[in-house]
């Protein structure tokens, strides 16, 4: 359960709309389902009060959409963030995406979000309601009498079990306790793969992206994909394909996306959220910032705006290539 | 020659100030090495593109390399620094993937390393042939 | 659809040994584009080239391959050849079945198939050659040379020589650098001032050169050729005009506690002051640091001594904007700062001290008038100790020193020890090195001459520790030739402190978007061959700015240098590399990628409208390429995520095309 409250956000809106600060406000609003809430722009009092939602199911990082939002007239535009989205906030800041002074930012404490394939994995389909109560959601389906409890934790997003940081990095305005840097495990399942054959890792692979539709929610959703047209979209480029017609292309969307992203992505986890198919894509995400840890220094992408992205930065000393893997014999 | 001896097909890039010019003091000394080894020109190695690795592989290459500047002598002072960033991302990206690692490789060779270049490239298309045909990373439709 | 004419060459037995040149022709036909495919003994001979050329008008070639030896070798050979006949030299490629090819492989079938293959993705490429055209700027006359010392002297000497307007900028009040502050020069013992200061006049005098001294380069833009530079004035309360440079006012200022910075603060001067006598321009200066007049009204004595009326309390900063064709960074060096090297007791006593202030200490013009006195008590020296390497060749890890060799230690210290033992051979002379390097025309004789001549004690091995005793320096260190431990009773410790770029240096670089390495000198564009050219075009490097040198080898660099700027100002245009990175702005995300690897500094960015698809108007930030300044390397190709960024001549779709041609 979130520790702040839809009420406490809400008033902030509309105190921000009220004094003049914002003219509009980047909130999620209910979708057709309980928990589907899709982000929304709401641009009065009335259309917050009855469409505003905060839940458990608000995991939606609105930086990528203060691209569009700062290109449009008027005065601000507020935006909540929660800890992980402040990263791509400050990213697309060092990479002059949007104005930065057209932006009012809340920072928003967040206690973990839902993931909707383990709840319905958890309590099968039908899903009608879902209310949450301390560590537990109740959750009522269209086939049960009687809500079922489920523990928040057993169905959080796998990018929440192992967050990286309660802590912003960017706000004009917080809202609630400021959390820190979290010890985070989230390299642990690179690991385990990196510690399979390449045999073994080519099935794990084989098997997960062939499962892609080229449904292109991951590169719509994240938010170090802003191209202005995307190679995959340009004929061009020599890489546009709008299908995986086979297997050969479902690597190559999936390498050249991470490849781009890297240095650049903060992982913040919508990629794998939005995979209708749910291909763990933050893998290859998280790949690349490990070695990018391991072989030029820690570094996070949008901790601090302004900062040089690995892949646009050298040091006279780095590793060699034929060194990646303990040298050739 | 067994008739149906397995040639592996080999993309060397190589950049236009060291690794190229490297390669045509291996012709000039008249060092031979595997004709499977066919060289693009670049400016630059860090004119190459990861797509372009990628392009290879689905077209049938069996083995990719790119050759450049010693760090530190690149015509551009900076290129083969990022090459080296890059490479090195991408190929361990590639294992990850479970693609052999051996297929892929970087190697500097000077204006003046005709011997190592020749050599090099023996070496490599060795390796390549060794592991066979590269069946993770092409196109089906792409054959033949 | 281009219409290609195939030219595979023989070179007589060179290609055909190997390569069935016939069947490489025949081949090659039926490739897409392809209309005309022949082969001929040499292409390259005025033979071959007239072939081309009447392909090229018989059948109204658009582009051409021709297959032969390296482009290293022809390329620019068959690009004159087509420009001759009509066609782009753009619109040539060379399939390379030579050095690649022929040379490497032994067996005639197999050439031949690699041969066709190269000979097919040249093809390819050329299916997407566009004609270029290099961008053609203009170039301004004039050159400005950033600092004033013995390189900046004959850098813009030489260029004036030339007949073009030069301008020197110089922080301090007078040019002569650290040159003007030496006594003593090796190996040929020349006086510093003698062989100086005659320069500093030819400069003065020069009417191709002007100086802007106690100035300061503010800003820098524009490219190669046409720079627009900003350069601050600082205000010296003296109107250079009128200043005679008589020096009376230096005489009457009552503020005489000034500490003088030409002797090292080893005596004072004025508060109104001329650095020294052969100062260029001889014009007075006033410290706003210590005058009262300017810090309190009071006072007003130099104004009313100044017979020529030249004295201007309300002299106020000055900027001049210039515009110049190119630029020399000749920024100098200066001694690294003792106070991390305590054990050397420099910040304890006034007779521990660095070679430089040795200089001012035996020069006639200096504090004690040229003779040998310790500064602390002013008596004359009977022992003295060297120290080399004072922060030279540190360790990496340590954080005191530097790591580099300061090059010019050895042989100046050499040099100190033969002069003292040569005007005082009751003083016993000690030197402590590490390794005594004196490459360099008659540098070992000189060195040879100190131990050999002189008597100096040359001894292997670090000072450990300086300690002052009395009116006495105990200095400990260790022999390692002799492995044993050495107690010196010495009355004078004289530190070769390390040299490090001028810290105008950083800033500057940043403003030129020069490199530098991480000690902070210039980068050369190359470090053999193009060691005066920073990798940025119109920007050139003379002296010490871009690693530690003596004067002979600074004095010819700075020549180097100069006629490298010669060679830019002679042209009246600018004939760029059209095979550069353009940018399309339609894709562009403005991200700064490109603009964070380009060695060059040719990407800058600018906000343009753009109509949305709604009818709106956009403001995006995106980047435009310099030509003149891109050098075509193509880092920013593939630092650019979303593909705006592509490479005339080498673009992404002509590579993947040769790829998919190779690859076929």
């Amino acid at each position: 359960m979130q520790k702040i409250t839809r009420d406490a956000l809400v008033n902030k809106a509309l105190a921000l709309l009220d004094n003049g600060t914002v003219d509009r406000v980047l909130g999620w609003k209910k979708g057709e389902l309980a928990y589907d809430v899709t982000p929304a722009v709401f641009t009065d009092g009335k259309s917050i009060g009855e469409g505003f939602v905060w839940n458990d199911f608000c995991g939606a990082n609105f930086s990528k959409y203060l691209i569009a939002e700062t290109k449009k007239t008027g005065s601000k535009v507020l935006v909540f963030l929660k800890p992980c989205d402040t990263y791509s906030f400050n990213q697309l800041l060092t990479e002059h995406r949007f104005d930065r002074e057209k932006v009012y930012a809340v920072g928003i404490p967040c206690e973990g979000m839902t993931d909707v394939h383990k709840l319905r994995a958890a309590v099968g389909e039908g899903i009608c309601n879902v209310e949450a109560d301390g560590d537990m959601l109740a959750v009522s389906t269209v086939y049960t009498d009687e809500p079922v409890n489920v523990p928040a934790a057993e169905v959080m997003l796998e990018r929440c079990l192992v967050c990286k940081s309660k802590k912003h990095v960017a706000y004009d305005e917080l809202l609630g306790e400021e959390g820190e840097v979290a010890e985070s495990a989230r390299f642990d399942q690179v690991a385990e793969l990196e510690a399979l054959t390449p045999d073994e890792r080519f099935a794990f692979w084989q098997n997960e992206l062939s499962r892609c539709i080229r449904c292109n929610a991951c590169r719509d959703v994240c938010p170090a994909c802003t191209c202005e047209k995307c190679v995959f979209n340009n004929p061009s480029s020599g890489v546009e394909n709008k299908a995986a017609a086979n297997s050969f292309e479902e690597k190559m969307f999936h390498i050249i996306r991470a490849f781009h992203v890297a240095g650049r992505c903060t992982d913040c986890g919508e990629c794998s959220r939005v995979c209708p198919q749910r291909i763990p894509l933050h893998l290859l995400n998280r790949k690349f910032i490990s070695d990018i840890d391991n072989f030029y220094g820690e570094y996070q992408a949008g901790a601090e705006v302004g900062s040089r992205a690995p892949l646009v930065n050298y040091d006279q000393d780095d590793l060699e290539p034929s060194e990646v893997f303990g040298g050739r014999e | 020659m067994p008739v149906n001896e397995y040639k592996p097909l080999i993309v060397a890039f190589c950049c236009n100030w060291c690794s190229y010019a490297g390669a045509d003091l291996a012709g000039n000394n008249r060092l031979n090495y595997p004709a499977d080894v066919k060289i693009i020109r670049v400016p630059c190695s860090c004119r190459v593109n990861p797509m372009f690795i990628l392009r290879a592989f689905q077209r049938g290459a069996d083995g990719v390399i790119i050759c450049g500047c010693h760090p530190g002598d690149c015509h551009y002072t900076s290129g083969n620094y990022y090459t080296r960033r890059r490479m090195a991302l991408l190929f361990s990206m590639l294992d990850y993937l479970g693609i052999e690692r051996e297929r892929t490789r970087v190697e500097w060779v000077s204006a003046a390393e005709g011997a190592k270049f020749a050599a090099t490239m023996n070496d490599f298309a060795k390796t390549v042939a060794a592991l066979g045909e590269n069946k993770r990373l092409e196109d089906l439709r792409c054959k033949k | 659809m281009q219409r290609i004419g195939v030219f595979v060459c023989w070179c007589g037995s060179n290609i055909a040994g190997t390569v069935d040149v016939q069947a490489v022709s025949e081949a090659l036909k039926t490739e897409p584009g392809v209309v005309f495919s022949t082969n001929y003994q040499y292409m390259c001979s005025q033979a071959g080239q007239d072939i081309i050329k009447n392909a090229i008008a018989e059948h109204k070639l658009t582009g051409i391959v021709v297959c032969s030896c390296s482009p290293r070798m022809h390329e620019a050979t068959f690009r004159k050849t087509a420009a001759a006949a009509g066609l782009n030299p753009y619109m040539v490629e060379i399939a390379n079945i030579r050095e690649q090819c022929s040379w490497v492989h032994k067996d005639m079938p197999i050439g031949t198939e690699k041969a066709i293959i190269l000979g097919r993705a040249a093809i390819a490429k050329v299916n997407l050659n566009t004609p270029l055209t290099p961008g053609e700027s203009p170039v301004t006359k004039r050159a400005l040379v950033i600092g004033g010392g013995i390189a900046g002297i004959q850098t813009a000497l030489d260029i004036a020589d030339a007949g073009f307007e030069v301008d020197i900028v110089e922080k301090k009040p007078t040019i002569g650098g650290k040159m003007a502050q030496l006594d003593k020069t090796f190996p040929t013992l020349d006086c510093a001032a003698c062989i100086l200061t005659p320069k500093m006049v030819d400069v003065a005098q020069h009417e191709k050169i002007r100086i802007f001294s106690y100035s300061e380069v503010e800003a820098v833009s524009g490219f190669v050729g046409n720079f627009d530079v900003k350069i601050k004035k600082k205000a010296r309360f003296v109107d250079e005009t009128k200043c005679t440079g008589c020096g009376l006012c230096t005489e009457k200022c009552p503020q005489k506690k000034v500490p003088n910075e030409f002797n090292l603060g080893m005596d004072n001067r004025r508060a109104v002051y001329i650095p020294f006598a052969q100062a260029v321009p001889k014009v007075a200066t006033i410290d706003a640091d210590y005058c009262s007049m300017l810090k309190n009204g009071k006072c007003g004595v130099c104004a009313k001594v100044c017979t020529a009326g030249a004295i201007d309390y309300k002299q106020q900063d000055q900027t001049i904007e210039e515009k110049y064709g190119a630029i020399v960074v000749a920024t100098g060096f200066n001694p690294i700062s003792m106070d991390k090297f305590d054990e050397y007791a420099y910040s304890q006593s006034k007779d521990v001290i660095t070679s430089l202030e040795f200089e001012r200490l035996t020069n006639a013009a200096g504090p004690t008038a040229g003779k040998l006195l310790r500064p602390s008590d002013g008596k004359h020296p009977h022992t003295i100790v060297f120290v080399q390497c004072v922060g030279s060749r540190c360790d990496s890890c340590s954080e005191k020193g530097k790591e580099y060799c300061s090059k010019i230690c050895c042989m100046y210290t050499a040099k100190h020890a033969m002069l003292t033992r040569d005007k005082y051979p009751d003083t016993e002379v000690y030197v402590f090195y590490i390794d005594v390097r004196t490459p360099g025309k008659a540098f070992d004789e000189f060195y040879r001459r100190a131990v050999e001549e002189y008597g100096v004690h040359y001894i292997k091995g670090m000072v450990g520790k300086v300690a002052p005793e009395g009116d006495k320096l105990m200095v400990r260190a260790s022999d390692l030739l002799a492995n044993k431990q050495l107690n010196i009773e010495a009355d004078l410790v004289v530190l070769a402190a390390a040299i490090e770029p001028d810290k105008s240096a950083r800033p500057l670089a940043t403003m030129l978007t020069a490199s530098m390495d991480t000690n902070d000198f210039f980068t050369e564009a190359h470090p053999k061959l193009r060691p005066v050219e920073s990798p940025t075009a119109g920007v050139f490097l003379s002296g010490a700015c871009q690693g530690p040198k003596d004067i002979p080898e600074t004095v010819s660099q700075a020549g180097a240098a100069a006629a490298k700027v010669i060679g830019l100002l002679a042209k009246d245009k600018l004939t760029g590399n059209p095979c550069v990175a353009s940018s399309d702005e339609l894709m562009c995300n403005g991200c700064s990628s490109c603009a964070n690897v380009c060695p060059y500094g040719a990407i800058t960015y600018e906000n343009k409208e753009f109509r949305m698809p709604d009818r709106t108007v956009a403001i995006r930030r995106v980047a435009k390429v310099n030509p003149a300044v891109c050098q075509g390397c193509g880092a920013c190709t593939v630092a650019c995520p979303s593909g705006a960024m592509d490479l005339k001549g080498f673009a992404s779709s002509q590579i993947i095309a040769e790829v998919d041609a190779i690859c076929r």
